[in-house]
């Protein structure tokens, strides 16, 4: 056995890095019961905490980037103690030390100069939107700022995803403009790798642009934008009113404004993207659109809620190399076809990304389709 | 003729000199208008610094006294009856507190002997501008209302009637007994529960001195220490309680059933029902909910079969009114409902009970008749029990329940000696076994077998469920009908995942959803956590700020059975020393409403915390009720007309104390 002294330097510079509550914890396991590394290669969130308490070595080790801040410890963590703050914090300390894994540094590089983690040219940022009819944004004739996230603009699969966003308004009535090339990345996955740098940024160059155009409602695709705008922005100076696609829908069907008429037949299961349920709780929009879609047969995965299995894809785990059979979003096909589900849908381009190349990579393709929820309320207009 | 103010500047010890110049004080003290003395002492409260005061009283025919020292929450009242004793009305007592306001709070010694003058001056203004008051005394009713009749109640209500009082127990549900009627055995000496809680609860329904109230709850309290009215709903049994001589027949032959709560769902009861058999009172009352009579206006079938004819279908609740002389509220606790934790699936997976349940299911008159066995009929191999449910969570409530490390391992005993070879299990995150015999126990139950896993269980899934999802291959085999349980074993560092065939939960022990209406109607304010908060942690851990009103048992806290009674006991006896007092003295600093001056605006009706004011509607004036006011000065600050004045805080005694601060 080793022998280890307490080094409370460390301990408190974590501290003073963001999580405060660091000394909270009693040690219960809570975290390391619930995160969904336990089924792959369980992740002892737990002892990272108490190694960073007495300020030992090994809470800076590889472990610290598995994360991928779905937030399950945090919501059931007894002493409610900040956990994915704590792990953000010890990542931007090692941070700053240069330590951070290869894989992360080249999205974040790329975050820097063009303003998105894809290392696509800044130019291409937004060039869907004219193709698709959106008209710069412009506040005396729009309602929104569609904030469409990186995505759309270097991913073919989330182009598709912003089709069906631009039909869908155009059938609520919906008006929403969108900002140029200069937007960049929201940045809510590079905060969370650690760059608190970058990030003010980021935040900084997106609110500027925000005010300069009379920003004051925004409409997002992706609960990553949602989550940061919502509750990390305000703090930075940039308080705008946050609507998620899945929300909007929710009210635009209440309200009648929106005719679904074409059966979507198919067996539907939802996926709780974390940082719209778990992190924003936002649980029942998405649902409720989902079950006033004529010919929809809804089912619940095993996992659901407040107990959704985490796509993979948060806290930049987009960025690195997880082995295959590893990824959690491996372990969500088979549970949504385990259910009977021919339709997994969910709100998040993270988690379609995810979810689509796990299911090439599990020879899938032809028992189950990735569908976002504003593409199945597409589908079903007439 | 100008007053004679006597002031006086103690050391307490260094506690006081060590930071103020107390002799200076005391000079400064000698200049201001109206002191005739003034001197340092070392102890004032010590008896030569009292013997000091009176002599000094006597002989200078003081008519006024300022003491500086420390808060008049210490020893105000010291100081009032050393006066009392030298003939000085006790309300011409100024304390200045340059102890906790002063001293303790200042570093420098000059500005803290500066701000001790101060303080001395607006005391002496003050002292100068005080009335004489009488305390006035009220008679105490020689009887005790007790609300609730659970353990707690129960042996509050047997300690008082023992004493020869007249004792009133409301209880809501049709019998008393409570919670810990449901158990089985109580930890750790496993002595039965009925066994030592029934003969209590005959005595309870048999005593001369004792009116049992069931199936009744309190509706209104007026009134004051020792003079209490209280209005009680007697709800409709439908049964004349008189004629019923608790046969039992209509039980028999009631055809309709549903869940009995008694035990927690887990068997039926007729629509006309006792909770238990050894119930008492022992008499049924129908559930107008269940009743096919009540709901669909046929079946009468109870009324045919009872002899006496003690069916009345036309019985109405009625009110029945009480003058008591003291309260004491022991309405217990609930269990928390652990639905709201979905990880652990309650409510989704047969086998997983909460602790309530696993008592019944444990009792030997419950509905297995004692028999450990799953829901459909299997003895199970084994048992996990988790504890914290809902405790020590901020999600839920933060403080630890205190009892279910024991229960648990009560039930772990249990267990192991109906199902010897069954594995049992505990996940805890700090066994707490702080009682007498608790620790022993603890060591006992290591002894027999049950496995201790120190981490708190995170997720519960299905054998299905399992089967379903866990795609690592630990070589781990569930069957369906089992479940499994995941925890981090934080003394290995290893998650575990450990299949077993049926789970226990702990809830929390929590304050009763009614807890804030009980709260208002007897006054009694609440803490953070939504129970009944005692005047004092420490010294007066049953009295409550309403004089009067003491609480005991669950509704206080989670505590377990020994401490419940303890406190049962402990109300009683607070009771029974306000009773035998036959008399008590009541504040006399009350408020005072000039009646020439009020409007009758009503203001201050709604204002006033104790509703200690009545409106007199033929005068159109607003009436103090003396004895319920306590002096707050709500009214006095309400009052739009100045009418009302609330005596030794009147407005320009506290602008003279005020001036005298200023003045220097
Ligand atoms: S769940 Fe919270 S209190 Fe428990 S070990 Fe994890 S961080 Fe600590
Ligand atoms: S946030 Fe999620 S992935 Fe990260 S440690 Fe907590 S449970 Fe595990």
């Amino acid at each position: 056995m080793e022998v280890a002294t307490p080094f409370l330097e460390v301990a408190e510079a974590i501290e003073q890095g963001g999580a405060e509550d660091l000394n909270v914890c009693y040690q219960c396991a809570t975290c390391t019961g619930s995160c969904p590394w336990g089924f792959v290669e369980p992740l002892n969130v737990r002892r990272l905490i108490h190694l960073a308490q007495l300020g030992l070595e090994g809470y800076e080790g590889e472990d610290i980037w598995r994360c991928t801040t779905c937030n399950t410890c945090k919501i059931r963590c007894p002493r409610g103690v900040g956990i994915v703050d704590l792990i953000r914090s010890i990542r931007m300390m090692i941070g700053e030390t240069g330590l951070i894994p290869q894989s992360l540094r080249a999205a974040l590089g790329s975050t820097k100069s063009e303003g998105n983690p894809w290392s696509g040219e800044r130019k291409l940022r937004n060039k869907w939107a004219a193709d698709l009819g959106f008209t710069p944004f412009d506040k005396n004739e729009h309602e929104y700022l569609l904030f469409a996230c990186c995505m759309p603009s270097y991913d073919s699969r989330s182009r598709k995803l912003v089709e069906a966003v631009a039909k869908v308004l155009s059938a609520a009535g919906i008006r929403a403009g969108v900002l140029g090339s200069e937007e960049s990345c929201c940045g809510e996955s590079i905060r969370k790798i650690g760059d608190e740098g970058l990030f003010g940024n980021l935040a900084e160059g997106n609110g500027k642009l925000f005010a300069e155009h009379g920003v004051e409602r925004v409409l997002v695709i992706s609960p990553h934008c949602y989550h940061t705008f919502k509750n990390e922005y305000p703090e930075l100076g940039t308080s705008v009113q946050v609507t998620h696609m899945t929300e909007l829908m929710a009210s635009a069907i209440a309200a009648g404004k929106l005719d679904l008429k074409k059966p979507v037949d198919a067996a539907v299961t939802y996926h709780d993207p974390c940082y719209l349920g778990r992190h924003n709780e936002i649980y029942d929009a998405p649902r409720e659109v989902l079950r006033s879609i004529p010919g929809v047969k809804f089912t619940e995965m095993i996992r659901n809620r407040d107990c959704s299995l985490c796509c993979g894809g948060g806290g930049g785990r987009m960025w690195m190399e997880t082995k295959f059979g590893e990824r959690f979003s491996d372990l969500r096909i088979p549970e949504a076809l385990g259910v009977g589900a021919d339709v997994l849908a969910t709100a998040c381009p993270y988690c379609i990304n995810m979810f689509e190349d796990s299911r090439l990579n599990l020879n899938k393709e032809d028992e189950i389709r990735i569908k976002d929820v504003t593409e199945l309320v597409a589908e079903a207009l007439a | 003729m100008p007053k004679k103010i006597g002031v006086y500047i103690c050391h307490c010890g260094s506690n006081i000199a060590g930071t103020v110049d107390v002799e200076a004080v005391a000079e400064f003290a000698k200049g201001l208008g109206g002191v005739t003395l003034a001197k340092d002492y070392k102890f004032m409260c010590s008896d030569p610094g009292q013997d000091m005061l009176k002599e000094d009283i006597r002989s200078s025919g003081l008519d006024g006294v300022v003491i500086a020292a420390c808060s008049p929450l210490m020893h105000e009242l010291t100081f009032r009856k050393a006066a009392l004793e030298a003939g000085l009305n006790p309300f011409l007592v100024q304390i200045a507190n340059i102890r906790e306001q002063c001293s303790w709070v200042t570093e420098d010694r000059a500005l803290a002997t500066q701000k001790a003058k101060a303080l001395v001056a607006g005391a002496v203004a003050r002292a100068l501008s005080h009335e004489p008051l009488e305390m006035r005394r009220v008679e105490v009713q020689p009887s005790a209302l007790i609300v609730g009749g659970g353990i707690a109640g129960i042996q509050a209500a047997l300690d008082l009637a023992d004493a020869g009082v007249q004792v009133y127990m409301v209880e809501r549900e049709p019998t008393i007994g409570g919670h810990m009627a449901m158990f089985d055995k109580t930890f750790p000496t496993l002595d039965c529960s009925a066994c030592i809680l029934t003969p209590k609860m005959t005595a309870v329904g048999s005593h001369p001195n004792i009116q049992l109230m069931a199936y009744s709850e309190v509706e209104e309290v007026s009134g004051y220490i020792g003079n209490f009215r209280v209005k009680v709903r007697r709800k409709a049994a439908y049964v004349d309680h008189d004629k019923c001589t608790g046969c039992g027949l209509c039980m028999e032959k009631c055809p309709y059933k549903v869940d009995s709560e008694f035990d927690q769902g887990l068997s039926k009861r007729r629509a006309i029902y006792v909770p238990f058999p050894q119930a008492v009172p022992n008499k049924p009352v129908i559930d107008r909910d269940a009743c096919a009579y009540f709901k669909k206006g046929k079946c009468r079938v109870c009324e045919k079969v009872c002899e006496p004819g003690a069916i009345d279908f036309e019985q109405q609740d009625s009110i029945e009114e009480i003058e008591t002389g003291a309260i004491i509220v022991s309405t217990g606790f609930q269990a928390m409902d652990m639905t709201a934790m979905p990880q652990l699936g309650y409510g989704k997976h047969a086998e997983v009970y909460s602790a309530l349940e696993f008592e019944r299911l444990n009792n030997a008159a419950g509905p297995t008749l004692g028999k450990i066995v799953t829901k459909d009929g299997r003895e199970p191999t084994s048992v996990a029990i988790l504890h914290c449910t809902g405790s020590r969570d901020e999600n839920y409530h933060r403080y630890c329940s205190r009892v279910c490390c024991m229960y648990a391992l009560k039930y772990a005993h249990l267990i192991k000696e109906k199902i010897p070879e069954a594995a049992v299990y505990q996940f805890y995150i700090d066994m707490r076994c702080f009682g007498k015999g608790y620790e022993e126990f603890y060591q006992r139950l290591q002894e027999e077998g049950v496995r201790f896993i120190r981490g708190k269980a995170a997720q519960v899934w299905s054998g299905k469920e399992y089967r379903a999802i866990a795609t690592d291959d630990t070589g781990l085999e569930v069957d369906d009908a089992q479940l499994v349980v995941q925890a981090e074993d934080t003394l290995l560092g290893k998650l575990v995942r450990v299949p077993v065939d049926m789970i226990v939960l702990t809830p929390a022990f929590e304050a009763r959803d009614d807890a804030e209406q009980v709260g208002k109607a007897f006054l009694l304010n609440r803490g953070a956590d939504g129970f009944f908060l005692e005047q004092h942690p420490k010294l007066a851990p049953v009295s409550t700020t309403n004089d009067g009103v003491f609480i005991a048992g669950g509704c206080q806290g989670p505590k377990d059975i020994p401490d419940t009674v303890a406190q049962g006991s402990a109300a009683a006896s607070k009771a029974l020393s306000l009773i035998t007092r036959r008399e008590i003295e009541i504040e006399a600093n009350t408020a005072y409403i000039d009646e020439e001056l009020c409007s009758g605006c009503k203001n201050c009706l709604d204002i006033c915390p104790y509703n200690a004011i009545d409106f007199d509607d033929e005068k159109n004036r607003a009436v103090l009720n003396e004895a319920l006011c306590k002096a707050c000065g709500t009214c006095a600050a309400t009052c739009p007309s100045g009418a009302i004045r609330a005596r030794h805080f009147a407005d320009d005694q506290i602008f003279a104390e005020i001036e005298g601060v200023m003045s220097i």
